[in-house]
């Protein structure tokens, strides 16, 4: 649930960095965004080919290596995992095309609303029925498994990885892509986007900062911790627009959206119940990845391979709307995720048998 | 008394375990154990906000929570 002090602190923090971001070049509304980010950053590796999305985005590694840092500090990094990686992985990935389909994971729909994008307000409202759903077969018993200890050294992969990911950004061998034209060609200064990162995944495994947990504990518990660091983004970014000059409301000529508005929905309502599933937002999975949640990688390595399907098999929505083909995943990634859903469901019996063990 | 096992389970389960145990109204007093600091400090919080008191120990690698009413 998080401690509120905590979260109205990220929650400020991140909506006044987004703008800095966007300010030094960033692309507009996208100060950070952990979608648009990962996917092109697997662009700048070369995994995918989209021309206008390929660059290797220094926040989210930020993110990843603030948490390591912090969590090794407070002596919080602990090696986990072992619980149900393949459904964790396909969960990432379907979460990663309902993002990509809306054009921004939960945390954009705060820069996005806060900007006066109403697209977002229908993203939002999507999120919003997703992770319902999701925490609903939650409450009937749905649970991933239990994860155990893992060799310490297996905890260590993946910010490793983003370690070298940033190298290969400041080195640029000749097999990274760089855009020349489209988001991907805007950015704001590395060391800014690596501090701004930093910063975020600090804040954020302090915190236990999460969009789609906000939605989930408010419906849950009727808990407005996590929720409230939503607000404060939303708010930030309004007083930054306005005092930027960049404010405008409606659904049209926005930047970076599409107006389709049952895509939109249905995107973020895919991305909400994968995640409620999954137990976080992306945000939230990159920083337990860094510090040692190697499910949480499974689930960041799912994110990153759909965002390469997204774009090798032309899924992704883009300003001009949803393609056809992105509509079929949207809909075959709800079939799925209700098909792990209700088999969970219908095995909570069995569920019921190890939550509790009694003595004396 | 009542030991809920919730180590390795990934949020909110423990949380959720936890409150159906109190909302049985059977227990004065359980305990419940987690791996993660973030879990303790989830359950903490619910439980005090439900008139519980609580208070946990970290024994190993993992925490022990006491509630009781």
């Amino acid at each position: 649930m998080g401690n509120k002090s905590g979260i109205l602190l990220t929650g400020f923090v991140i909506g006044i960095v987004s703008l800095l971001l966007t300010k030094f070049g960033n692309p507009p509304n996208m100060g950070v965004c952990i979608a648009c980010f990962l996917r092109d950053t697997v662009g700048g590796l070369g995994l995918h080919k989209a021309k206008l999305v390929q660059y290797i985005r220094p926040e989210v590694l930020g993110i990843v290596l603030g948490a390591f840092g912090v969590s090794l500090g407070t002596k919080e990094f602990r090696a986990t995992g072992g619980s149900n990686r393949i459904i964790r992985f396909i969960l990432g990935f379907f979460m990663m095309i309902g993002m990509l389909i809306f054009l921004g994971c939960p945390l954009r729909v705060a820069l996005r609303l806060g900007a006066g994008d109403l697209n977002a307000l229908v993203g939002f409202a999507g999120l919003f029925a997703g992770v319902g759903a999701g925490t609903f077969f939650l409450k009937s018993g749905f649970s991933l498994g239990k994860a155990s200890a893992q060799p310490k050294w297996t905890g260590f992969i993946l910010p490793a990885l983003s370690f070298i990911v940033l190298a290969l950004l400041i080195i640029r061998p000749s097999f990274i892509y760089f855009s020349l034209n489209g988001p991907g060609s805007m950015h704001a200064p590395v060391l800014l986007s690596l501090a701004a990162g930093l910063i975020i995944g600090i804040l954020a495994q302090r915190s236990r900062f999460c969009m789609a947990g906000g939605i989930r504990d408010l419906i849950l518990f009727r808990n407005i911790n996590l929720i409230l660091g939503f607000l404060v983004i939303i708010l930030v970014t309004l007083a930054g627009s306005f005092a930027m000059g960049n404010f405008k409301l409606g659904f049209t000529a926005q930047p970076i959206a599409h107006t389709e508005a049952l895509w939109n929905f249905l995107g973020l309502g895919l991305a909400g119940w994968s995640a409620a599933l999954l137990g976080g937002c992306p945000l939230r999975h990159l920083v337990l990845t860094g510090q040692g949640n190697t499910d949480s990688s499974i689930t960041v390595l799912g994110l990153l391979a759909g965002a390469a399907a997204a774009h090798n098999f032309a899924l992704a929505a883009s300003a001009k709307g949803v393609p056809e083909y992105g509509k079929y995943a949207v809909i075959t990634g709800l079939v799925i995720v209700l098909a792990v859903s209700l088999t969970a469901y219908f095995k909570t019996a069995t569920v019921e048998g190890r939550e509790t063990h009694a003595s004396n | 008394m009542q030991v809920i096992d919730a180590r390795g389970l990934s949020c909110p389960e423990p949380v959720l375990l936890t409150k159906k145990i109190i909302d049985l109204h059977t227990h004065a007093l359980f305990k419940v154990l987690v791996d993660e600091m973030a879990a303790c400090e989830n359950i903490a919080a619910l439980a005090k906000n439900l008139g519980w008191s609580v208070s946990h120990d970290k024994t190993g690698d993992h925490i022990e929570i006491t509630l009781q009413k």
